[in-house]
């Protein structure tokens, strides 16, 4: 089969490789049709996740038909057309028993402080991704999703990540009405998690990035007040002033380890591989929110660790609420928005690409060019 | 000493403690509402496993873990010197620097025994179309210039000197 391949940093090439097989009872074997490229796969792709091996196939947001299972799935067929989730979860273990699909104890042996994701490194279990024309799919009857009749596969594969990602964030910010919530990051996840915050019922929604084509997106369709961080001298002065010099009542962090905006935390976290990634976008959450406030974190960070201000964090009495997300247990509530308009995932997409076109995929998602949001490959012809 | 809750040892008896619990607050939650206690059945892990996977290739397992997951990855085995130092990485715990420091060191010899891989069968790898320089050159033909330039004059340099040092030697 046809697959996109880790060759190093910066280096993916489409290539021929041998086609997985099912290796367990309740494995299910799909046929890709839509796979995302995410900010996540960015920290893979620059060679920051300790354990990721050349020739590994990455993708952990897919959607596809299945095309064979295993002798102990029951709820999937051949033929059904399933959205996966981007958290490969058992089901049963103590974690996922209490709804914690992105903690399985069940899906990863190279950890524990990480649950199993498809296409992430061994560190996220070895498993290979959705990035390819077939990919295995182990707890078939867990994670995966037949996709409902009216949905659109472009809002179906934005439903194995990015939504329920940006759901999640708003959501562990514990947002009350009226709350005034700023959001670090206007990627696709950071995007999402500006829309949710109105459903939580936020009073006033700021974004902050330094790509200005995102900042409009994000002003239109969050909708949000958005900010160049370049253009303020100094975020926590900068926020203060936005809210009556208190802090926001929620901050959340949908940048991760990868961030601008610190030439020290550049050198220390990227360069120098001294602390695990720059934490910047984390320091200024933290100082920016108001006593007693909650910082919520999404953003992926490495397994070593970051120089961030947590005595600020004990003295300003902050909640910090952070996980990957738990696809599974959103995804009723997030078809609902989506079927009822509320959420239009599909609209972040600027680029549908081959399989063919991945290494130029990865480029342009990498160093931000062309306007690009969320691309998106299309295996099999996307069919 | 295992009290009826738990299999798990414990040195204090809850119950012989003046005031246990008189201040619990099932509602002093922070995991409302990503957890869901009310599922929990009691600490440890004996829930009811699914069927194991048994592996056929080489999988590291964390020595955090005390038995192997029920399933597991397969992508890419260990192997070659990257391998060797995988290996050896995973005698350390997620709590030990060495641990991911090595894992990186050997991900760095892993790209170059990639190269390797690739000469071996007969393949010189496309090292800029797999930096996706098509795009780049569609894209930001300003930066692809600039990146070609500093390459070009840095070998210049590199060569200049090695010649320099060839005819000292000489
Ligand atoms: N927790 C989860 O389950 C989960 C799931 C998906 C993605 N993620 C993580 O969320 C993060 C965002 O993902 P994405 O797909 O949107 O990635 P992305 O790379 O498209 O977006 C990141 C954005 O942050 C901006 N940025 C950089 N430095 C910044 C700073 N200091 N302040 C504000 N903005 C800054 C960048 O310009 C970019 O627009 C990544 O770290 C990703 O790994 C987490
Ligand atoms: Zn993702
Ligand atoms: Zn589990």
């Amino acid at each position: 089969m046809l697959a996109a391949e880790y060759r190093g940093p910066y280096r993916m090439r489409a290539g021929r490789k041998r086609m997985p097989r099912i290796e367990h009872p309740r494995d299910a074997l799909v046929r890709v049709t839509r796979s995302c490229i995410c900010g996540s796969d960015l920290h893979l792709y620059r060679g920051m996740v300790p354990d990721t091996r050349v020739g590994m196939v990455f993708g952990h947001e897919f959607c596809g038909i299945v095309e064979e299972v295993g002798p102990e799935v029951e709820k999937l067929k051949p033929g059904d057309h399933v959205l996966v989730p981007f958290n490969i979860a058992c089901g049963q273990c103590h974690f996922c028993k209490q709804g914690l699909f992105g903690n399985c104890h069940e899906a990863n042996a190279e950890a524990t402080a990480v649950g199993g994701i498809f296409g992430y490194s061994h560190t996220a279990g070895g498993y290979d991704g959705g990035q390819a024309e077939y990919a295995r799919v182990p707890y078939a009857d867990v994670g995966p999703t037949v996709i409902p009749d009216w949905m659109d596969l472009d809002d179906a594969v934005m439903l194995t990540d990015v939504v329920p990602t940006g759901y999640q964030a708003a959501e562990m910010g514990g947002i009350q009405k009226g709350d005034t919530v700023v959001v670090f990051g206007a990627g696709p996840v950071g995007i999402m998690a500006a829309r949710c915050a109105w459903l939580f019922g936020a009073g006033r929604v700021i974004v902050i990035d330094h790509l200005h084509y995102r900042l409009d997106f994000a002003r239109r369709y969050c909708p949000a007040e958005v900010y160049d961080f370049r253009e303020i001298e100094d975020m926590a002065v900068f926020v203060k002033k936005q809210t009556d010099s208190l802090g926001a009542d929620v901050c959340i962090d949908a940048v991760g380890g990868d961030a601008a905006g610190s030439a020290l935390h550049t050198l220390f976290g990227k360069a120098m591989k001294l602390e695990a990634g720059s934490a910047i976008a984390l320091h200024w959450a933290i100082n920016s929110v108001k006593k007693g406030g909650i910082v919520s974190i999404v953003g992926v960070y490495g397994p070593t660790g970051n120089m961030i201000p947590i005595g600020n964090v004990l003295n300003k009495g902050i909640t910090i609420r952070a996980n990957q997300a738990s696809v599974k247990r959103l995804l009723p509530r997030l078809i609902e928005h989506v079927q009822a308009g509320r959420i239009d995932p599909k609209a972040l997409i600027t680029h549908r690409m081959s399989l063919e076109d991945v290494s130029d995929g990865y480029h342009i998602f990498s160093a931000k060019l062309d306007g690009c949001i969320k691309p998106v490959l299309y295996p099999n012809g996307g069919q | 000493m295992a009290t009826s809750t738990t299999r798990l040892p414990r040195a204090v008896d809850p119950n012989t403690v003046n005031g246990w619990g008189v201040d619990a607050d099932p509602r002093n939650d922070p995991t409302y509402p990503f957890r869901d206690r009310s599922r929990e059945d009691g600490p440890g892990m004996a829930w009811q496993r699914p069927p194991l996977q048994e592996p056929r290739v080489e999988v590291l397992r964390s020595i955090e873990h005390s038995r192997l997951p029920a399933v597991v990855g397969t992508s890419t085995p260990p192997k070659g010197l990257s391998g060797m130092i995988r290996r050896a990485a995973f005698r350390y715990s997620e709590s030990d620097w060495r641990h991911w420091l090595m894992l990186l060191g050997a991900d760095r010899i892993n790209v170059v025994e990639g190269i390797f891989e690739d000469l071996a069968r007969g393949r010189i790898p496309n090292i800029p179309a797999e930096m996706g320089a098509r795009a780049e050159w569609r894209h930001n033909k300003l930066g692809l210039v600039r990146k070609v330039a500093i390459v070009a004059a840095v070998s210049a340099v590199a060569v200049a000197l090695l010649r320099r040092r060839g005819r000292d030697d000489w």
